[in-house]
C-alpha cells in the first residue's frame, strides 16, 4: 500500500464516519419527522458510500472495487425512494408539521387524514 | 510503510468511535422518537451506520467479502423501511395511540 493510497483511504472514511454522525445529530436535534428525514437520507447516506469505496480502493483490486460502486449506485437510488415513501406516508396519514415550520405546500392533499392542518 | 499503516490504524480506530457515537446517538431517537415515523426513520439510519461499520470492519481486517454483506445489509434496509411506510399507509389516521402525535397536534391548534 502506497502512502498516497494510505493517508486517501485515512481521509475517507474519518470525512464518511463524520458524514455520519453528523447525520445522527440531524436526528436527535430537528423537530419534527420531516426535517429528520432530510438530514438522515442525505448525509447518512453519504457516509456509507464514501467509507464503502474507501474499502474498494483499499482492496486493490478491480472486482471488489466494482463491487462497493455498485453497492453506493444502489443505496443513492433506494434512499431518495425510501424516504419519499415515508414522508408521503407520514403526511398522508396526518403526523403534523412541527410548530416553526413556515410554509405546508400542500395542505388540502392527501385522503382527508389532514384537513385539520394547515 | 509503517507510516501508512499506522495512519490507516488510527483513521480506523477515529472512525470506530464516531460511528459508535452516531449509533448511540441514532438508538436514542429510536428509543425516545415521539411517533413511529420517527423511529422508521431512525431504523434506516441505523441501518446505513451498520453499512459504516461494516466497511470500516472490512478496512480493518482486510476481508474484502464485507463488500456483499452490506450490499445485502442496504437490501434489506431498504426492503424493511418501503414496508414499514406501506405499514403507516395502510393503518390510516392515527387516533392518539401513538405518544406525542395528539399533544404535538395540540401544539399546532394553538400556535395558530
Amino acid at each position: 500500500m502506497s502512502s498516497f493510497v494510505a493517508i486517501l483511504i485515512a481521509l475517507m472514511i474519518v470525512i464518511g464516519s463524520g458524514f455520519t454522525l453528523v447525520a445522527a445529530l440531524g436526528l436527535l436535534r430537528f423537530p419534527d419527522v420531516y426535517t429528520r428525514m432530510h438530514a438522515a437520507s442525505k448525509a447518512g447516506t453519504l457516509g456509507s458510500g464514501v467509507v464503502l469505496i474507501a474499502l474498494g480502493i483499499e482492496a486493490g483490486d478491480t472486482g471488489t472495487l466494482t463491487r462497493a460502486l455498485a453497492g453506493v449506485c444502489f443505496f443513492l437510488l433506494t434512499a431518495p425512494i425510501s424516504a419519499h415513501l415515508l414522508a408521503k406516508a407520514s403526511y398522508a396519514v396526518g403526523y403534523p408539521l412541527s410548530d416553526q415550520s413556515v410554509v405546508d405546500e400542500m395542505p388540502k392533499s392527501g385522503d382527508g387524514a389532514n384537513s385539520e392542518s394547515r | 510503510m509503517t507510516d501508512a499503516a499506522t495512519l490507516v490504524d488510527w483513521a480506523v480506530q477515529l472512525s470506530l468511535a464516531l460511528l459508535c457515537l452516531s449509533f448511540a446517538v441514532t438508538v436514542y431517537r429510536v428509543i425516545r422518537g415521539p411517533t413511529l415515523p420517527d423511529r422508521i426513520l431512525a431504523l434506516d439510519m441505523l441501518v446505513a451506520t451498520a453499512i459504516g461499520f461494516i466497511a470500516v470492519i472490512g478496512i480493518k481486517t482486510g476481508y474484502t467479502l464485507y463488500v456483499d454483506i452490506a450490499i445485502a445489509l442496504g437490501l434489506v434496509g431498504f426492503l424493511a423501511t418501503v414496508a414499514f411506510s406501506r405499514f403507516i399507509l395502510a393503518r390510516g389516521p392515527v387516533q392518539g395511540d401513538d405518544g406525542g402525535v395528539e399533544t404535538a397536534r395540540e401544539g399546532n391548534s394553538a400556535n395558530e
